[in-house]
């Protein structure tokens, strides 16, 4: 990669949004009160933002909601003005960042197609050339004439993706492309910026889906509260990507959903999930053993009492129960005394795949599971979260072994 | 596509602007957006032309009618209702394409917020697409005219002169309407009313010299005088006095020339000082 230009380079960048603590918006406004002072919020949305993007390269950048990228991109794409800082760009650019912009309802696909050529820079003549290919690869060739509010959301979107696959910009702004579209479209995204890295064009994608950073960036970027949290390896960024994104401390849940009995003789008064450290995250890495604490609450003598819970995936699927008859939680003598509050603590390897689960707990009496004293029903929830991703909900022990024999030379004819 | 091939050299991004990415793109893309704008108001729908030009038509059916039978005024004027036709279809050129240009950036919001182009080339090309709808009316106006028995003057060559300066007056407010909507948004509903004053406060119902004198001092200040008054001397009737005589002083033409110059000059100070942080306010 060394060898390659750079392509992009952005240095220092600083971008911040004046929002107004209370809008004037209107000439009456201002004329009534000319000389009132408009206050203004300042939100610094990139502070000192550097990179450089060698040509050929496939940027990742990755960040939260509201961390900044989007503004990144916009400034790239000369659609914001930096406050501070320098952004240079080697060849042209395809300023568009989302599909589909620009596009005029009230127009033919025709009439779109040209104006969109124009728009990225191209002569009429270069874009009426351009038109044909565009049409083919859309594959709407009998609807050039047709309106685009006539369109259905497929057709226009085809058309879009058809108008950016087309663009010989040499460097391309795209931004959460992928999200849009079924699942055949987002294939077809997929292949097409897999097709324009081979190409050697250069590409800064912005996403929120780190298999997408991974499986594509040749290097990615993070950003956070407006500057570059992490820079490199694609692993290394979507991990980090993802344990932010999950760092903050859990909510607790309300006791909703309580059983029948809740109340009458004990509760389960609080639940929540710990890590190692002992802190209440909203997301466990995968791996990372999930600590499961109750704080259980008796209100009337509890006769031989049992602490039993589940692990939920979001789908509804079990995927994780405690065995019936439940654990006893009642001590030596079997019982837990009127007014008595206890916590039980419960250590649980995480075998679990990303995504989110929720904790159902149970408190019930007599040795039985079923003779139920309170259900909590979701008690709490959580994400589990790392950067292998498979459609099981967890992730067994397993591996792979190839053998191979040895070649006869010859297909081997049955009956020997 | 290889690396060797080209290697083109880093340059600077210049961000968003009124004109940004050379004049050729500006004025293909002006003219991409009005005549796709203007087809598809036009030839997308049947009746479409008919229909935009049957309010400047009754309209001047509406006041021939009452200044002509009722208020028996236009009578004493030589060719009151040709003049009051030309008057009216130059007017609503100015009317529509100001009108139209006040929301049009914000109109135009998703592209304004998602693409880099010049921003100029919005307010310009409602002009452009309104300029095409005049000319198609001012066509329409002659056709009348010589089918009312109205004879071909020489002078009618000069007219596009005063047509063109029209444009250039109403680019000029438009762009500085465009750029004021953005911030402010009652100037919608300000411009729907000072269109009405315009209309009333030009001598486009009425000639020039019919202005009292304590009133003479609105020429002074009028764009539109000199051009409704003009226009009338090259359209129907070359004795009619011309406005310097009208207004009685040069300051007649000076000082209108002065507002057109002055309005284009603001309007276009205002839209390049704020056009890099449109995407912004929106």
């Amino acid at each position: 990669m060394t060898e390659h230009p750079i392509a992009v380079e952005v240095e220092d960048l600083h971008k911040a949004f004046r929002v107004p603590r209370h809008r004037v918006d209107t000439l009456k406004e201002r004329a009534l009160h000319p000389f009132a002072p408009i206050e203004y919020t300042s939100l610094r949305a990139l502070r000192g933002i550097s990179f450089q993007v060698a040509e050929g390269e496939l940027l990742g950048i990755a960040g939260r909601n509201g961390s900044g990228k989007t503004t990144l991109l916009k400034l790239v794409a000369s659609i914001y003005r930096a406050d501070r800082g320098r952004i240079r760009i080697a060849g042209n650019l395809a300023p568009f960042i989302e599909l589909g912009v620009g596009f005029n309802p009230s127009f033919t696909a025709r009439e779109n197609v040209l104006l969109n050529g124009v728009m990225m820079g191209l002569t009429p003549k270069e874009a009426r050339r351009r038109f044909d290919e565009v049409i083919e690869f859309a594959e709407l060739g009998e609807f050039v004439e047709m309106k685009l509010k006539n369109y259905s959301t497929g057709m226009s979107m085809r058309l879009a993706f058809a108008l950016m696959v087309q663009s010989e910009a040499d460097v391309m702004l795209i931004d959460e492309v992928l999200a849009v579209g079924d699942a055949s479209f987002a294939q077809k995204c997929m292949d097409s910026l897999q097709a324009f890295r081979d190409e050697g064009r250069t590409i800064l994608l912005v996403t929120h889906d780190t298999e997408s950073l991974r499986r594509l960036s040749d290097r990615a970027i993070l950003i956070e509260d407006g500057v570059i949290d992490i820079a490199g390896d694609p692993d290394d960024v979507a991990h980090r990507y993802l344990e932010i994104n999950f760092a903050g401390r859990a909510e607790p849940l309300p006791a909703v959903g309580d059983g029948a009995a809740a109340g009458r003789r004990g509760t389960i008064a609080d639940v929540w999930l710990e890590d190692s450290d002992g802190e209440r995250p909203r997301g466990f890495e995968q791996g990372d053993p999930l600590n499961l604490v109750a704080v259980i609450e008796a209100t009337q003598e509890i006769d031989r009492p049992g602490f039993g819970f589940e692990i939920c995936s979001t789908d509804g699927a079990r995927v994780f129960a405690t065995p019936v008859p439940p654990r006893s939680v009642g001590g030596p003598d079997e019982k837990l005394q009127a007014g008595e509050r206890i916590t039980v603590r419960a250590t649980v390897a995480n075998p679990l795949a990303p995504g989110s689960y929720t904790v159902n707990c149970s408190l019930s009496q007599h040795d039985n599971g079923f003779d139920v004293v309170h259900l909590r029903e979701p008690a709490a929830e959580f994400v589990v979260w790392g950067t292998r991703r498979t459609a099981g909900y967890v992730e067994l022990d397993w591996d792979l072994e190839v053998e191979r024999e040895p070649r006869t030379g010859a297909v081997r004819a049955g009956g020997e | 596509m290889s690396a060797t091939a080209h290697a083109p050299a880093l340059r600077e991004v210049p961000g968003p602007s009124a004109l940004a990415g050379g004049p050729r793109r500006f004025f293909t893309l002006t003219w991409l957006l009005s005549t796709t704008e203007f087809k598809a108001n036009y030839f997308g729908t049947a009746l479409g032309y008919v229909w935009s030009v049957m309010r400047p038509l009754l309209l001047f059916g509406v006041l021939y009618t009452v200044f002509t039978k009722i208020f028996r005024f236009g009578d004493q004027i030589p060719h009151y209702g040709a003049l009051l036709l030309f008057n009216i279809m130059l007017y609503q050129f100015f009317g529509e394409a100001t009108s139209q240009s006040v929301a049009c950036v914000v109109r135009n919001e998703s592209i304004v917020r998602k693409t880099q182009f010049p921003r100029l080339v919005i307010p310009l090309s409602v002009v452009l697409t309104n300029f095409f709808n005049l000319c198609l009316n001012v066509v329409l106006v002659f056709v009348i005219l010589v089918a009312t028995g109205v004879d071909p003057k020489v002078t009618w060559l000069a007219l596009p002169l005063i047509v063109a300066l029209l444009v250039i007056l109403s680019t000029g407010v438009s762009i500085l309407l465009s750029a004021l909507y953005v911030r402010f948004r009652d100037v919608a509903q300000i411009w729907g009313v000072m269109t009405l004053v315009i209309f009333y406060g030009s001598p486009l119902l009425y000639p020039v010299e019919k202005v009292p004198h304590s009133l003479r001092f609105l020429l002074f200040i009028n764009p539109f005088a000199p051009l409704f008054e003009e226009a009338r001397r090259l359209l129907v009737d070359p004795t009619a006095p011309s406005i310097v005589d009208a207004a009685g002083s040069a300051l007649g033409i000076v000082g209108p020339a002065a507002v057109t110059v002055g309005l284009c000059a603001l309007g276009l100070w205002l839209f390049t000082r704020d056009a890099p942080r449109i995407a912004e306010e929106l």
